[in-house]
């Protein structure tokens, strides 16, 4: 029962930082996704009464990745028909040029405004229209969604790792007397503290299968895909080949880390 | 006749500023039986501690089993340790362990094959007259048992030496004559060197033996 006892400690503590390593990956990776999402549907508008091309907007910053012109004549078609040909082409002569920038990844306010402030040192550049507002504000509550998870899963490893040095030190009066014994009949320490191992080892991979089995039933549930799809992620937030691996291979380092630490904080009594 | 132990000008201390054994020199020969006793405090217990490592001499030289002590490496003292049987009044069993896995201790650090070992223990426990205990825990046991458990223990990898310190203190008196035969028997049949730790000599050992008592921190020989 007592062995049970200081599993379940071990286990929890395990299981808890498993957890918030868990939730962080799939916050961000679905910031990620979020954020590729706004990067393809956003650009910016640059008006010009110079030609400009590609290479020369490119020039001014690395965040562009695309130039594309758009094309003046569908609109003016659309501004009134009753418009002599003459008239429109004059019209046509006298608007400025527009190009459409797609960037390599969603901005932040400070690089729009260095963007626009690169841009309008082209001569020629009349406006630059961002669009930035319509997509801010969805975007910043994200932002501020993924900097709360951050500190809370910062909180869970710090007070899981309070836990885990106060079940380092139970441990250690629990193993003290077994590894004294072993030392006075020659045992290295590897071997007097095999134990120690084998135990932080088993709770390390039933800590690992315990936030799995969560994960997939989270994973599963239809709740959790209807509000991912309301914000438009639709990706693999879940992704079990890549996580696994990570989370048992932190739940195994961090206990072997604890099993070292009491191998090696072991005094002999004399 | 070999050494087994040397001391030349040993002095103890668990502090540094008071000595609990005061530049002693000695030589114990090698399967020879010794018994080393002293009022309570005298410090017995610790220079039998600096015969198997645990404290380490503040000056002089200690040799055990041709390994100086003073200033020995882990690795050094572990091998030394695999070569020691010790028996302490308090048993020291693993109580989570069969009296079997205790017996078999010593046997599976010095890296003895599974068989081997379990053939040693089967032998040890019909020595100490525990074969029926088989499969039971130390605190299945009474003291006695226990302490012919560690009896076993301190035999099972055929030791050099047997250091034993007051193995007999908490026992009654048929437990207490068991271990006295058990441990002349190491020595009269195995050449094994013992030295015991005790308040009290016993009166029908039937075997040669030395005696050193200790005083104010002081060995001297009794002869």
């Amino acid at each position: 029962m007592k062995s049970i006892k200081n599993h379940i400690s071990l286990v929890l503590a395990l299981t808890s930082i498993l957890f918030a390593i868990q939730t962080l990956i799939v916050t961000h990776r679905a910031l990620e996704a979020y954020e590729k999402n706004l990067k393809t549907n956003y650009s910016i508008v640059v008006v010009s009464d110079k030609v400009l091309n590609e290479k020369t907007l490119k020039s001014k910053s690395s965040l562009i990745e695309s130039v594309e012109d758009i094309e003046v004549d569908d609109a003016i078609k659309r501004i009134d028909s009753s418009i002599s040909k003459n008239n429109l082409e004059l019209l046509k002569l006298s608007l400025p040029d527009f190009y459409k920038l797609t960037l390599s990844k969603y901005p932040t306010p400070s690089e729009i405004k260095q963007l626009k402030k690169q841009l309008k040192t082209l001569s020629g550049v009349k406006k630059i229209e961002d669009f930035k507002t319509s997509y801010d504000t969805s975007y910043k509550l994200l932002t501020l969604f993924g900097t709360v998870v951050t500190v809370f899963s910062v909180v869970v490893f710090v007070i899981t790792s309070l836990l885990i040095l106060k079940e380092l030190r139970i441990w250690q009066y629990i193993h003290k007397d077994r590894m004294n014994i072993m030392g006075l009949f020659g045992a290295p320490k590897w071997l007097s503290s095999a134990v120690l191992f084998r135990l932080a080892i088993i709770d390390a991979v039933i800590s690992s299968f315990l936030v799995f089995i969560a994960y997939a039933f989270i994973k599963n549930s239809d709740w959790l895909g209807e509000k991912l799809s309301t914000v438009g992620i639709d990706i693999e937030i879940f992704d079990f080949v890549n996580d696994f691996p990570i989370l048992f291979v932190a739940a195994v380092l961090l206990s072997i880390l604890l099993a070292t630490a009491i191998a090696f904080s072991h005094k002999e009594e004399v | 006749m070999d050494k087994v132990i040397v001391a030349q000008g040993l002095s103890l201390a668990y502090e540094k500023s008071e000595m609990i054994i005061k530049d002693a020199s000695f030589a114990i020969e090698s399967g020879s039986f010794v018994f080393i006793t002293g009022a309570s405090g005298s410090g017995k217990s610790t220079l039998l501690k600096s015969f198997y490592g645990a404290l380490s001499p503040v000056s002089g030289s200690l040799i055990v089993g041709g390994v100086e002590l003073k200033g020995v490496s882990r690795s050094k003292l572990n091998l030394l340790r695999r070569h020691i049987g010790i028996v302490f009044q308090d048993y020291k069993l693993v109580n989570e362990w069969t009296i079997e896995k205790n017996v078999s201790l010593p046997l599976v650090i010095n890296g003895y094959e599974k068989s081997v070992t379990e053939n040693q223990v089967d032998t040890l426990l019909k020595h100490v007259r525990l074969k029926h205990q088989t499969g039971k825990y130390p605190l299945e046991l009474s003291g006695g048992e226990q302490q012919r458990v560690a009896m076993a223990r301190a035999l099972a990898h055929n030791p050099i030496m047997i250091l034993a310190d007051e193995p007999t203190g908490n026992l009654d008196d048929y437990s207490a004559q068991l271990i006295w035969n058990l441990l002349a028997g190491a020595n009269e049949q195995l050449n094994t060197t013992v030295v015991v730790v005790t308040h009290r000599i016993p009166q029908s050992l039937g075997i040669d033996y030395r005696h050193f008592h200790i005083e104010y921190g002081n060995i001297h020989e009794v002869n």
